[in-house]
Parts: structure tokens; sequence; C-alpha cells
């Protein structure tokens, strides 16, 4: 079967692939030749390619995160050529595709780095520190039941956009991953801003970023030096804009809160 | 085995207010008392877990993925629908029931249905006041788009990303319910058995996909919230760690299986560009608003085109068939899912399919284009394009977008009563994983509906009944099924690891794929689903005596999580075949060639078939039985759907 | 109070001392400037003199220069406690990083540019502040302390000249991220105000630093 463009080559390609057995162990480059790699394929499909490739020789085929492979789970995770979610812009690794290679490439892939985001094996890194974050304050305390109609409180178009924009974050970790400082500060934000945003977030928003911010530095993020890498290689464009949102609700928040903590 | 529905007696629009009193209730008190295992936190389950914990009581819930945000409801783009009426376009509770019940071939159980319209509008409601931030008019209203199906404006919506907002609400939710410690949450954890004791679920077996542990949980009662198993045709618009397994296990612990052959085939998907290919991708339903559908008119302009010989662009418009406008002038374009799918194969079966595997057709904006302009279109569906583009490397705005039918979801599922009990006391299903609301053909934006409507305003009450009824003694792992179930599975890991044959599990899951979708996908006949049962048993016996895994069950080994599930595919695969073979009518995702109307449309069978299939595990290798719930329609006429 | 010292020891917080301070330290560059500006003046340092003599003896700005030594070092303690702890927050290093392909290299080499200028701010007060303060100066015809003839000394050294230049140089990329990024830090974000901040804060940097390394060049070259 061809593809959409029945005259690209295939490519033969050199991969230094990070090895790691598990999280205490220590990991280090592995080089792979992979063949006829067709340009249709995507950058994941490429390396089920390896993976086939590595089990049937009874080698252990290399452990990377991944599940919708359309772009909106977050699961994807991996630092190409040295770059979060590689070269693409906007494009989490799933939905890179190799035709944005050529032939006789060598392509290093890495597993994010940062002290909150231990490697469990391979390219796969937990990132439970960002749940742990957002169960710190990342909701609106609404039971089931009870709510009051959903036209009752009317947000205006562009309110309700800018929040959309800032809820879109897919949880991916690339912030974390490509920020000097591994901070997770644009995470967070997309979060605080969403419900900062908004009216339903009113009611907690002096608790929610304290203690979001709180648990943020508890889980050994850096702090953010406004280097703008995170937003550069966010995926779905969260801007910079949040950050500063978030610095002004938790200046606003530690000053006038009631919480003497 | 008598299946008994427990549907309410009252009329329809009463019997689930009749139903919420006369159900026992669980005192608060007592409601700390008990455990309930959730596994899967997708929107049905997260939904569900968060809502039982504001409830009081104590909550295990358990995913695969290393967050509950990566459940693949995040992926749905369209929108969920909800009997709001807030265009003022003559919907109502009834219409939504009724649009569905019609949309699903009339195969869905009524009662259902209606519960599920009711509280369609009481989830729009819970979101919004989570800061789901839903698409507004300009004067800060909920705004609203129309679907496949449905002649009103009842879809609410997020750009295209519904699914995703609905499923961060929920998990938001559910995040809230761990930091109060009501939710104990378990990532990377999959359940690989369910514990039954005294004929009772009462428990999980799980391995921890980072360690290898295996680790028993005891609750009350367990409710399955894992999703549909698409999968099982590899290539399909789910997300590659979707799976059958927890039911699958469930099912093998006798939970009833209800129609597993209803499957729904979207029509506008990326098609396959190669046999590497991982997984498929879904262009929103929204396209046909404004794409024309066509292929070229004959055979042999078609087999130029794939050669190379002339270019989309030379084919002049009397040479093109714009054929769902030419057979279905009333609805065009927007006939309904299984239609346009069914439609599209018979064009490539002809010999006229585009692309460079002849297996796609056209969906043309070039019209679109032209009346209103590139930047309409981009705005409108901008971002539909751009993923196109970035799949495929053409652009839609220049040539026409080349579509395929693919797997998007499964009807069939788990069969439960109108309380969402399986066949096992103590066990529920709620969302994709159960069979209940969508008959034969599910419509736009109804799996998110379902899906939260389980888990936020059916399983809080219904479960309660079943426990109200339970002893508030606690639970322990101690009983003899626990350490029975542990060794089952330990054993089968063993198995899987010791096999040491020269075939992946990804080469099996790939062979068990071509097969279903020959031979179980859009068109089925008696001949092909002999031919695939015994294709299939073969193909089990090899994986069995030929698998290969490498490194070992104490560590991350996502080659042994992918055996384990090919594994159980290749069982369920089986299973759809029979239920397939069974069904001797057409109805909605089900379409048996034998069965077809003059004009090639489904021939439904009312009089034989209006029942639910729900199949019964008796042994390894044994054939399961067929047990028969009688679906009655006292609100709805049966008519024969015409788009013509 | 618990709840201060939580607040400024959070990332955040640190990161607004940061700022707070960056932009006080801004506007004593203004003050330092203009000041200094009279060295330009043809007058063999009459003005200068004269200026320095007040910025040394005034009560007020003698108090208010307390406030600028606690400025310089919280900044700097902070600025050097922030690069360690973000250095061991991204723990190992990627093998391949092209880090440079979403971002500039200044914003990443605040901590590096701000210890150059701290180096410098070591010699440069040695050179003048400190005779200026425990030294015996000798006197112009007006009576003030001859400040004006230790910078003169000062820049005939080549040595200083070059330090002094790259250090501006340094100065001006250190501002050139500083200076919006302290608004960024306050919440200061507005898509109407923030592209004024930013050329603000260019033109700033560059005129101010060009200022400033402006004198040493004219004094070794002109004035030696």
């Amino acid at each position: 079967m061809a593809g959409s463009n029945p005259n690209a080559k295939p490519m033969n390609l050199t991969l230094k692939v990070w090895r790691q057995k598990n999280r205490a162990a220590k990991g280090g480059i592995v080089e792979y030749k992979v063949k006829d790699i067709s340009p249709d394929m995507s950058f994941l499909e490429m390396l089920d390619v390896l993976n086939e490739d590595l089990l049937r020789k009874g080698d252990e085929p290399v452990a990377f995160d991944h599940d919708c492979r359309e772009g909106i789970c977050g699961s994807c995770n991996l630092f190409i050529n040295g770059r979060a979610h590689g070269p693409e812009k906007g494009t989490t690794t799933c939905q890179l595709h190799m035709r944005k290679f050529s032939d006789g490439d060598t392509i290093t892939i890495e597993p994010w780095r940062a002290n909150a985001f231990p490697v469990n094996k391979d390219l796969s890194v937990d990132r439970s520190a960002f749940d742990r974050i957002i169960q710190a304050g990342g909701y609106v305390s609404v039971n089931t039941g009870g709510a009051p109609d959903g036209n009752e409180i009317p947000i205006p178009k562009e309110i309700a956009d800018r929040a959309f924009e800032a809820a879109t974050c897919i949880g991916c970790g690339a912030c974390v991953a490509s920020c000097k400082n591994a901070s997770a500060m644009l995470f967070v934000s997309a979060k605080v801003s969403q419900l900062a945003l908004l009216p339903q977030g009113n009611v907690e928003r002096k608790a929610r970023v304290e203690n979001m911010v709180a648990q943020m530095d508890k889980e050994g993020f850096g702090a953010c030096t406004n280097i703008g890498s995170c937003a550069a290689e966010c995926p779905v464009g969260i801007s910079l804009e949040n950050i500063a949102i978030l610095n002004r609700e938790f200046l606003a928040a530690k000053a006038t809160s009631n919480n003497l903590v | 085995m008598i299946l008994d529905s427990k549907i309410p007696e009252g009329p329809l629009a009463e019997k689930w207010e009749k139903h919420k009193f006369d159900v026992k209730l669980v005192n608060p008190a007592n409601k700390r008392k008990y455990d309930i295992i959730v596994v899967g936190t997708g929107l049905a389950g997260a939904s569900a877990a968060a809502s039982l914990a504001e409830l009081g009581y104590n909550v295990k819930a358990f995913t695969y993925h290393d967050s509950p945000r990566r459940a693949h409801s995040i992926a749905a783009q369209g929108g969920i629908n909800a009997a709001k009426n807030y265009q003022n376009d003559g919907d109502s509770v009834f219409r939504l029931f009724y649009d569905t019940i019609k949309g699903g071939d009339y195969r869905a159980r009524e009662a259902n249905v209606y519960r599920l319209a009711q509280v369609s509008v009481n989830i729009i409601d819970q979101c919004v006041a989570q800061g789901v931030p839903f698409a507004r008019e300009y004067g800060g209203l909920l705004a609203n788009r129309s679907f496949g199906g449905a002649q009103v404006s009842r879809t609410f919506y997020a750009r295209g990303q519904t699914g995703q907002q609905l499923l961060l609400g929920a998990y938001s939710a559910l995040s809230r319910q761990v930091a109060y410690g009501k939710v104990k949450l378990y990532t990377r954890s999959e359940m690989l058995d369910l514990v039954v004791v005294d004929g009772k679920a009462q428990g999980i077996i799980t391995r921890n996909l980072i360690t290898g542990e295996i680790e028993t949980h005891a609750a009350h009662a367990v409710v399955l919230a894992t999703g549909g198993y698409g999968n099982v045709f590899y290539l399909s618009t789910n997300a590659k760690y979707c799976n059958v397994t927890a039911p699958w296990r469930a099912h093998k612990k006798g939970a009833l299986f209800a129609n597993p052959c209803f499957t729904q085939i979207h029509p506008t998907c990326i098609p396959v560009s190669g046999d590497y290919q991982s997984k498929l991708t879904l262009m929103s339903e929204s396209l046909r608003n404004d794409g024309r559908v066509w292929v070229p008119a004959t055979k042999e302009t078609a087999e130029r085109l794939r050669a190379g010989q002339i270019r989309v662009q030379d084919i002049p418009e009397e040479e093109r068939d714009y054929f769902l406008e030419r057979k279905y002038p009333a609805f065009g374009n927007l006939v309904p899912r299984d239609v346009a799918s069914r439609n599209a194969k018979q064009m490539c079966d002809e010999g006229r399919g585009v692309g460079g595997s002849g297996l796609a057709v056209y969906l043309d904006f070039a019209d679109a284009i032209k009346r209103n302009g590139a930047d309409w279109v981009a705005q409108k569906y901008g971002n539909l394009f751009d993923m196109y583009a970035k799949i495929t490397g053409e652009n839609p705005y220049e040539q026409p977008m080349r579509i395929y039918p693919a797997v998007h979801y499964t009807m069939g599922g788990l069969w439960v009563d109108y309380n969402l009990q399986t066949t096992i006391p103590g066990l529920y299903a709620t969302g994709e994983c159960n069979f209940s609301d969508h008959g034969a053909n599910r419509l736009g934006a109804s799996a998110l509906m379902q899906g939260l409507a389980d888990g936020y305003f059916v399983i809080p009450y219904t479960i309660g009944d079943y426990l109200a009824k339970t002893a508030p003694k606690p639970v322990t792992t101690q009983h003899p099924a626990f350490q029975e179930a542990e060794a089952a599975v330990r054993t089968r890991i063993e198995k899987l690891m010791s096999i040491n044959g020269t075939r992946t599990p990804d080469d099996f899951h790939k062979a068990l794929g071509h097969i279903m979708w020959e031979y179980c996908g859009m068109a089925r006949n008696a001949k092909g689903l002999e031919f695939a049962k015994a294709e299939i048993q073969k193909l089990r016996r090899e994986f069995w005596s030929d698998l290969k895994i490498t490194g070992l069950n104490e560590e991350l080994n996502q080659t042994l999580e992918k055996a384990g599930r090919v594994a159980d595919f290749l069982e369920l695969g089986e299973l759809m075949i029979d239920d397939a073979y069974d069904r001797n009518e057409s109805c909605g995702g089900h379409f048996r060639e034998e069965y077809a109307t003059e004009e090639g449309e489904a021939q439904r069978n009312d009089d034989e078939y209006a029942y639910v299939a729900a199949w019964q595990y008796m042994g390894d290798n044994q054939p399961e039985v067929l047990h028969k719930e009688q679906l009655h329609f006292e609100n709805v006429k049966l008519t024969q759907r015409s788009y013509k | 109070m618990s709840w201060i010292s939580n607040t400024f020891s959070s990332s955040i917080g640190r990161k607004i001392i940061m700022s707070v301070t960056g932009l006080f330290l801004c506007s004593f560059l203004v003050v330092h400037l203009v000041g200094n500006l009279q060295l330009f003046k043809d007058d063999n340092g009459v003005a200068f003199n004269a200026y320095s003599e007040f910025m040394g003896h005034n009560p007020i700005i003698r108090t208010i220069e307390w406030v600028l030594v606690l400025g310089f070092g919280f900044h700097i303690y902070q600025g050097l406690a922030l690069a360690a702890k973000n250095r061991a927050a991204r723990g190992s290093n990627y093998v391949s990083d092209h880090i440079e392909q979403n971002s500039k290299w200044y914003s990443r080499s605040m901590a590096l540019l701000g210890s150059i200028v701290l180096f410098f701010l070591v010699v440069h007060l040695y050179n003048f502040l400190g005779s200026l303060r425990f030294m015996d100066v000798p006197r112009d015809a007006n009576g003030n302390e001859d400040a004006y003839g230790l910078v003169v000394q000062a820049f005939r050294n080549p040595f200083y000249v070059v330090l002094y230049v790259v250090a501006q140089v340094a100065l001006c990329y250190h501002l050139l991220h500083g200076f919006q990024s302290a608004f960024q830090t306050l919440g200061l974000n507005h898509r109407k105000y923030t592209p004024a901040i930013k050329a603000l804060g260019f033109g700033f940097s560059i005129i101010v630093c060009a200022l400033f390394a402006a004198m040493p060049v004219y004094f070794f070259f002109f004035k030696s």
C-alpha cells in the first residue's frame, strides 16, 4: 500500500535511544539502526518498527508512554534531537511524522528530565507530580447534583474562550522538560488561570493558588525565570500570559487571604 | 437463566423518578463502612468514583494510565447532547429519547434511553459548575450545534475538544476526592481478574505495571468503567491501550456479554497509509456539513488516478460521482454513520476507490471554499484541516481529503439491568463498557452523554440499593477466592512469559484485526463468519504456542501487557463472530449482506430479532450460550429507517 | 510571621523578590547614570565632585544607600540561590539539548551575566567608593573630594576600561531579559501594555548601558 506520497523514498536512520532499566539504575544511550522507514509513518510508528525488531531478536523493546496517538491524551513525551516532542512546532510526539526527517539522519531520543519526573524505565517517566498538584486545588468544589442551570451564570464569550485556551493543556509535561529550571509554572498556570477567569472558580481562588503553588514547590520543580522555552515547546500553545496570571493570583492571595501559614 | 432487566413499572416518563424513590438508601453514617472499587477513570469511571466518594463511600479507583486524565474519553471531538432546548427549536427529553432509539435502529431498551435523555440536562449543569469552558454565545449563554441523526441543535461543545474538557472536569472532581482521602487512586494498575465470593463481586486482582506486583483488592461492590473493545480490530480510532480485559475477565466469571457484534464504523477517518499503521484518526462528523463525498464515476478513471497518470484536479465534474447525494437526495452527505460508511466501502469494492491503496473516497471542500472562501472554512474546520495536513502531508485546502471508514465505538458490552448491574450481583458496568443505551448504532455526541449520565446520575442511586441489602461488615482479601484468582493470574502470566515462540503480540493482534475487519467489519455474511471463526481459533492456538515476550514480569513490560490484552481479544473476537452469525438480520452497525433491501439498505427483522443477545461463558473453548432479553417498544413505532 | 516567610521562600515569592529588587536596582541605575553624566561636562570635574560630595554626605542619601545595599544583597543572594535550586530541579542534563531553538541565550544566562556584573561591582566599589570612603582623597578647588581625579586615574588603565565595557555589555543583556521579566513575575502582562513594556525595557537596557560604557572609553581616549 502506498501512502499519500508514493514517490517518497524509505529512509534508513540511526537512533540513539536512552535505555534505563528502572528508576534506580544508571541509564545510557544505546545506538540502533532502523531501515525502510516510510516518510508517512508517525514517529511512534517508527519506534514500533524498532521495537518489533528488537523483540524478534530477543531483545527488550524500548519502553515509552503513548496512547491516543492523536495528540490529545498527553501520554507521549519524547525528547527528540534536543527538543521536547521534537522539531515541529505545536506538535506532540505522536503527531510528528517521519517526513520531517531525512535518509541517513541520526536521531537522539531521551526521556523528559526533571527531578520531579523520575524515569520509570527507558523513555517512560513518572508524571504523577502533576496529579498531586491538581489534587491540591485544581478543581471547583461542587458535589454532583444541585448545580444551578448551566445558563444561570452568563460568561462573556471572550472570557469563556480564554478559559478554554488555558484549559486545553494536555498535561504532557513538555513545559517542564524543555525548561532549563524544570519549572512546572506553565502547567500550574494553565489550570489556575482557567479557573481564575471563570466565575465558578472565584469562590476558592485564593486557597487554590496558594495550595497549588505550595504543592508545586513540594514536588521539587524549579522556579520560573521567564525564559519562555515552555510556551515555545507547548504542543497546544498555552501562552506565557497564564504564568503572569498565576503570579498575580499568587501575590493577591498571599496579600489578602486570611491564611496565616 | 432469565434476564431480568428490572425496568420499573409505570409510564416511561415516571419510571426513573419512581425508581429513585423505590431504591433502598444507605444511611449517611453507614456509607463510610462500604468500599467500592471503580475500574477505569474515563468519563464514566471518574464521574462515578467522584460522585460515590462525595456521598461518603470509600472508593478505590484504578487506571492503567499514569494519570486519570489520559483516558480515551479525552479524544472525543464533537460534543455532548442534552435536551435543554436552549435553542427553542423544539427539542425535548422525548425527542432526544426518540432520536436515540431510532438512531440505534430499535435495538436499545426504552427505559434506559429515556432516563439517559432525562439526566442529560443535569450533566450540562454539573459540568458548567465544575468550570468546563463550553462554547458560549456573545451574550454569555451556552452555544449549541447540530449533529447527525437529529433535526435540532442540542449538542454542547468546547471547540473540537469536548471530550477533553469534560474528562478534565470529571478528573478534577475525582482529584478533589483523592485530596480528601475519600478516593484512593491506583495509577498504572491494570485489572487482570474479578473476584467473586459466594456469587457476588467482591474484589479484583491487579498488576502494578511498574513493578509487576500482583495485588488483591476487596470491596463491597465493583464498578467497571473500562471503555470499549474496538481495538479487537487492531486498527481503530481507539487509543492504543484500549482493551477488553477487565469486562472479559468479568465475563469469564459469569457476567453476560451483550450484543458483542454491534460495532460502529465511523465514515470519516484518515485512511490507512501503510502496513506499519498503528491507529486511525477520526475527522469529526461535522466535516460532512460542508464537504462533498465523491469517487470517480468509472473504474477506469479511478485506476488512472491511482496509478498517478492523472491528478484529482484533472477529473472533470461530469466524471465525478457524488454517490451520497445521488443515492440519498434528502439527507445527502449527512446520512447516518452506518449508511455513509457502507456506501464508501461499496464504492471501493467496485474499484472506484482513490488514494494509493484504492481504499479511500474523497471529501471535497472545493465548493465550500468557492462559496464562502478559504478563511470561512479555516475558521470552522481549521484545527481538523491542520491535523489532516500533519498526518498526511497533504493540504486539504488545495486537494480533497481522502477518507475511509474506521472502527470507532462498540455498542455492545457487559449486559446490565436498569440499575447498571451485570448478571453478577455487586458488579456494575458503566459507559461504553456496558451495552445499554445505543442499540445497534450510536448517534454522534451521545457517548459522552451516556458515560457521564451513568457515572454522575445513575450509579450513585442504584449502587446504594445493592449496598443497603449488604451488611456493612469490612471486606478483606482473606477469602480463598482471592488466593485462587491471584494464583490464576500468576499462572497465566507465567504461561505467557514461558511460551518463548517467534511471533510478537502485535503480530497476532494485526492478524486478528485483519480477520475481524474482513469478515466481521462493515459487512458480514454467514460464509465469511464461518471461515473467520475457524481462522480465529487457529490463530488463538498459534498464539499460545508461538508467542514471544522478552523481559520479566517484575518490571515495566509493555510487551507482556500487550500480550495479555491480545489473548483476551482473541477470545472476544470469536464471540463477536458468533453473535454476528446468530443475528440473521441487518440493523445499525451490523450489516449482514444476506439481509438487505433491494436497494442494498439494512433490512431489520423485528419479529425475530428485537432482542438483546446476551452471551454466557461456559468454559474455555466451549460454545457460549445465548440468552435473549426481549425488547418491548411501547412508546415508539418501529419503522424502516429511510434517508432518501 | 510564618505566612511571610512562606510566601517569600516559595518559588514565586523568590521571583517576586528578584523582580522587585531588580526594578529597584534599575531605578538606582537611572540615578547613578544621571549623576555620572556630569563626567562628560568639560569643567575638569567641578560639577561631578560637588555631586559626589553631596551623595557621600547627605544623610538622606546615606540612609537610602542602606536600602540599596539591601536591594543588592537580596537580589544577589536570591539570584544565586535560585540558580542553584533550579539547577538541582533539572537533575541530569540531556545528552542532546537544543534549547537555543526555543529561547534566548541571555534569558538562560542570567546567573552568569549577573555574576559578571557582580564581579564588576566589587572592582567598581573598590576603585571609587572604597577610595572615597576609606582613604584620603585630594580635594578640588571647591573643597570637594576629587572623585573626578579618581575616575581619570582609573581609566588610564586599559584593563579597567575593558572590564567596565564588558560588564556593561553583560548588564545590558541582563537587563534585556530582566526588565520585562520583572513585570511578568509581578503579573503585569497584558496584551495591550506588554509590548510597550518590552520596548521600554529594550530601550532602557541599551541606552543606560551604552552611556555607562561610554564613560571609561571617553576617559581612556580623551582624558588620559
